[in-house]
């Protein structure tokens, strides 16, 4: 009986995109109140780092005395977050209008009935945004939130050591050789047991060609061969010490660390490594820091794991047209190249990456649209947290050698089919 | 054991006035040097162990952002940035409200603790009932269930009844994650105290309660004082509980550094969170010594008076 | 009298931590929630009856055909055992560590010396730290490239390593809490009158004879209360392993603890996390009643009884 419904929801996710049109809001209730309505709203988002929400609310603010948007900071931890939006989403808070949500949270808050569907007169135009983006905002065939930030994986490399960077993962392996003549690590991205790890995995596994779960974002998809390789590919590069055995402690600050202190050839992070190892007054790679695309698997570059944050509009709020304008406004062109020069936020609409002024300012704009042009969402699963954990433990014991990588991935399996089905 | 106890209890009566002196007299007949060599060495490596990971903090505290992952030992790149940063509204960083929230519950936490914890050891101590033993039981019982678990429950409850970033909201669960303790502590030391001395006051004319006030308190009041710390400083930890039901007006400073964020995503504020870490640690450690002078001096002299 | 005197603390306990109590085991014998097929949204998954906690004690999970399979590496169920395990393991050795250091600490403070004030207030400074900070400091230290290894000249994996991870959370978790049994049992020792050592020595006892016989009877009150609630507190252990390792180390549990999975689980199901704080809250008890029992019978001795003892 069971696998007759999944099979069903399988069918459902897929006609979900022919039906998005004419479909009437689902089963709950707030859905379509308030749709009309205006008046003052609350965004809520994790920490403002370097100060990018307040000098943003206060333009709107001026511009709409009647419908002022107050600014709900949350904690700068992303599981604090999650749990700060559960809370406040089951007790219905009204005062929870707009909230930024993190990509991978956004499929369970649309099937917990949270999100108000950007349908009908609440849809937004999606056309100029980058197509990654907008499928992490889309479940069962619906766009529940707006792509608000983005943000992708770039290989950093020693410009002084390696002439051009490698474009496949065979290519940057024979590169450890550099390494090694040098005595220096040759490549880290994250592998401590965290979100990290779920992100690295997912884009060893999608670079080799395999997937994690399928497009109902519920049935494991591991069992093949192009799976196999992707992790398999670290677990060989750890166990032979091209990732060097320190990485298995490594979050995104750690291999920053060994970067800047010259102890790494290659490392994969996020952008936000540029700015700080050109100025960090303890950093030795000022001058020799490269830049270049996630590495491929023969058919172009990686696939990078997508990060970033969308604006959603609980389907509680009580000013919705006031909350959909204040979401049109964090799209706008001008917002986002706020975004990207003030906060280092990666912009979600494709022109901004192109416009010269802001290249000059951020280089690695290029490198990072070709990341986020290829990159793929993690599992897009109303059963993230779940799926996540399977990952992170299967893979963390594959990594460091204590089961094969044909039993992790059988095991991640088992345990993502579990997950979805009620455990 | 119970023999020795017992007789000290008989004893401590008449003994009691001259405590001080007694004190004075052993120290200066305390055997010789070689007991406070020991001592010495022991003092130094428990201050050692105690201060060092503190040290590593405050140096770490005046570093430089851009320094952050040094490994020199002794300050380098010394910088006062990290505490603007830790004040500064305009990065929507609260610590100066948050170090008034916290010291506000912090207060209240322990009053009321203290307050209705002594009721309840008093009767646990003192009284005999039925069901003394379950009482007990569900006091500690109490302290048996997740924390985290309970967060959730609470939540809904706060919110429903309009709680939601109120100091009440923050201070009720505080109260009862260190009641138990409070309860239990108390009506152990209660139970160790000369009651032969409360009797006796009764019968000069005190009543049951100025008997205990009068009496009982000041005798106990090490135990007091101990109890008192631990529930302020319980009360200054908690953070699960905070996190979720507090505002920006009424955050703690457990909240608050919780939420410092780097310059950039990803990046965590190392610096500014032990700057931070510094500004609400050295203010604690002073007050509670400063408190524990004035009030366990205060309260023996009574004692000694009554 | 009695009842009034006991009513306020009662009724606080009730409010903050008996209904959330009762509320989780309501919750408990309940299903999470499942996807409606034909919306995609998640919909009530009705009565569970002991299914939760099934899937925690024996390791039951039910597979994509609705057939009930043993748990696979990662799903939190297939880590119950392994969690209880290392909680009693960390709790056995961080409590037995703090007793004893914590004793040392406070038999120290309540000799006279010069620099006592900068002793107890060096003794204050580790538990003054809110914790959250505490577990970033420490994360901080034993990182790879962190002080830890740079003063030792070692590469240690302290927060991945199975032992270096599980000794990284007791070296930090003692040096955190050890203040708290320092303080409780100082003020154990205040209360003996210095009169008691005085009959000792004329005795000629030494000092380690002293302290057997005379000192730790009369703490004893004092430590049982401290380490009761060290117990209580150490099984239900969070913060320091969720920020040091998050749980990892050795395959990847080496240092997940009950607390970790409760949270973990809450975030994947609250029903089932109710379940898992249900079973967690019996363990602690159990561990209790059994401390109270065999050890600590003085804890809960009445007034009443003590007298008796007195006259025997």
């Amino acid at each position: 009986m069971k696998a007759a419904r999944l099979s069903v929801i399988a069918g459902m996710a897929i006609a979900g995109l022919v039906f998005a049109g004419c479909s009437s809001g689902s089963g709950s209730t707030g859905s379509s109140t308030g749709l009309t309505s205006r008046g003052p709203i609350t965004y809520v988002q994790g920490k403002d780092n370097s100060n990018v929400v307040r000098p943003l609310i206060d333009k709107w603010n001026a511009a709409h005395p009647n419908e002022k948007v107050t600014f709900k900071e949350q904690s700068d931890k992303a599981d604090q977050q999650h749990d700060d939006l559960v809370q406040n989403f089951q007790a219905k808070n009204k005062n929870y209008d707009v909230v930024d949500v993190d990509v991978v949270w956004t499929a369970e808050f649309a099937a917990k009935g949270w999100l108000q569907p950007l349908e009908g007169q609440m849809a937004i135009k999606t056309t100029d945004l980058l197509p990654a983006t907008v499928a992490s905002a889309t479940y069962g065939g619906k766009l529940y939130a707006a792509p608000q930030t983005s943000d992708g994986g770039i290989l950093y490399y020693r410009s002084d050591l390696v002439k051009t960077p490698p474009t496949t993962w065979a290519e940057m392996m024979s590169d450890c050789s550099i390494a090694k003549t040098a005595g220096i690590d040759c490549f880290a991205g994250q592998y401590a047991k965290y979100e990290g790890l779920t992100v690295n995995v997912a884009e060893a596994i999608n670079t080799a060609g395999g997937t994690i779960v399928g497009k109902d974002g519920k049935t494991p998809t591991l069992n093949t061969p192009e799976a196999k390789k992707g992790l398999q590919q670290l677990v060989d590069a750890y166990k032979n010490g091209n990732i060097p055995s320190a990485a298995i402690t490594y979050q995104e600050e750690q291999g920053r660390q060994a970067f800047e202190a010259g102890k790494l050839l290659f490392l994969r992070n996020w952008p936000y490594v540029y700015s700080l190892a050109k100025t960090d007054g303890s950093s030795t790679v000022k001058d020799t820091i490269g830049l270049a695309p996630l590495p491929g698997n023969g058919g172009g570059s990686g696939d990078s794991s997508l990060g970033g944050h969308n604006a959603a509009i609980s389907v509680y709020s009580q000013h919705k047209a006031t909350a959909h304008d204040f979401v049109q406004f964090l799209e706008s062109s001008e917002t986002q190249k706020f975004f990207a020069t003030q906060g280092s936020l990666a912009p979600v609409v494709a022109s901004v990456y192109t416009d010269p002024t802001l290249v000059s300012k951020l280089p690695y704009l290029p490198v990072l649209l070709e990341s986020i042009k290829s990159a793929v969402p993690r599992p897009v699963s109303p059963f993230y947290p779940a799926v996540t954990t399977a990952v992170q433990d299967n893979a963390y014991a594959a990594i460091k050698g204590d089961v094969t990588v044909d039993k992790a991935l059988t095991d991640m399996a088992a345990a993502i089919s579990a997950a979805s089905s009620g455990n | 054991m119970s023999s020795t106890t017992a007789g000290s209890s008989t004893t401590v009566a008449t003994l009691i006035p001259s405590r001080t002196a007694v004190r004075a007299k052993v120290r200066v007949r305390r055997k010789g040097s070689a007991q406070r060599v020991r001592t010495g060495i022991s003092a130094i490596v428990i201050v050692v162990w105690c201060l060092l990971p503190f040290y590593w903090m405050i140096i770490t505290a005046f570093r430089d952002v851009g320094f952050t992952y040094d490994t020199a030992f002794w300050p380098t790149h010394i910088t006062l940035d990290n505490f603007t940063t830790a004040f500064s509204t305009a990065l929507g960083n609260h610590l100066g409200q948050a170090l008034l929230n916290s010291l506000f519950i912090g207060v209240c936490v322990t009053a009321i603790a203290l307050l209705i914890g002594t009721f309840a050891a008093y009767a646990l101590a003192r009284l005999d009932f039925r069901f003394k033993g379950v009482v007990l039981g569900l006091i500690l019982g109490a302290s048996m269930f997740p924390g985290v678990a309970l967060i959730t429950p609470l939540f809904q409850l706060f919110t429903n009844i309009g709680w939601f970033g109120t100091y009440q909201a923050l201070i009720l669960p505080s109260i009862s994650f260190v009641l138990p303790l409070t309860v239990y502590t108390l009506t152990s030391f209660f139970r160790e105290m000369p009651w032969d001395l409360e009797e006796a006051a009764r019968i000069d004319g005190c009543t049951q309660g100025q008997a205990f006030r009068k009496v009982i308190l000041p005798l106990a009041a090490p135990a007091v004082f101990t109890t008192a710390i631990l529930a302020f400083i319980s009360s200054w930890n908690e953070y699960l509980i905070s996190s979720q039901l507090s505002s920006d007006a009424t955050q703690p400073v457990t909240v608050a550094i919780a939420s410092f964020a780097g310059s950039q995503p990803h990046q965590e504020p190392y610096t500014a969170v032990m700057a931070a870490g510094t500004i609400v640690t050295v203010p604690l450690v002073i007050l509670v010594l400063i408190f524990q002078r004035r009030i366990v001096a205060g309260l023996t002299a009574g004692g000694v008076k009554g | 009298m009695a009842a009034y005197l006991i009513a306020p603390t009662i009724v606080l306990l009730a409010i903050v931590i008996g209904y959330p109590i009762v509320t989780a085991i309501i919750q408990s014998f309940q299903k999470d929630p499942g996807l409606d097929a034909a919306t995609g949204q998640f919909v009530s998954g009705g009565f569970a009856a002991v299914s939760n906690y099934a899937h925690w004690l024996l390791q039951q999970c039910m597979n994509a055909s609705g057939n009930t399979i043993a748990c696979p590496p990662g799903n939190l169920g297939s880590g119950f055992w392994n969690a209880t395990g290392v909680t009693f393991f960390f709790t056995v050795v961080t409590v037995a560590l703090e007793t004893v250091i914590g004793t040392w600490f406070a038999i120290i403070m309540n000799r006279t010396f010069r620099g006592r004030a900068l002793v107890r207030a060096a003794i204050l400074v580790p538990w003054a730290i809110p914790t959250a900070v505490t577990a970033k400091l420490w994360y901080f230290i034993f990182s790879v490239a962190g002080i830890a290894n740079a003063l030792f000249q070692s590469h240690i994996l302290w927060t991945s390593d199975t032992w270096a991870s599980r000794f990284a959370i007791i070296i930090a978790d003692t040096w955190k809490t050890t203040p708290f049994m320092a303080l409780l049992i100082l003020a154990g020792l205040q209360l003996i009158p210095e009169e008691v050592y005085e009959a000792a020595r004329v005795d000629g006892a030494s000092t380690w004879r002293t302290f057997v016989t005379i000192t730790l009877p009369l703490i004893k009150p004092a430590l049982m209360v401290a380490i009761l609630f060290r117990i209580l507190d150490a099984l239900r252990m969070y913060d320091l392993p969720a920020i040091l390792t998050g749980g990892g180390g050795g395959s990847g549990n080496a240092t997940t603890t009950l607390s970790i999975l409760v949270v973990k689980q809450i975030r994947a199901g609250y029903n089932s996390a109710s379940a898992l704080s249900t079973i967690t809250f019996l363990i602690i008890f159990i561990v209790a009643f059994i401390f109270v029992r065999v050890l600590g019978t003085n804890v809960v001795r009445t007034q009443e009884a003590q007298q008796k003892g007195t006259k025997a």
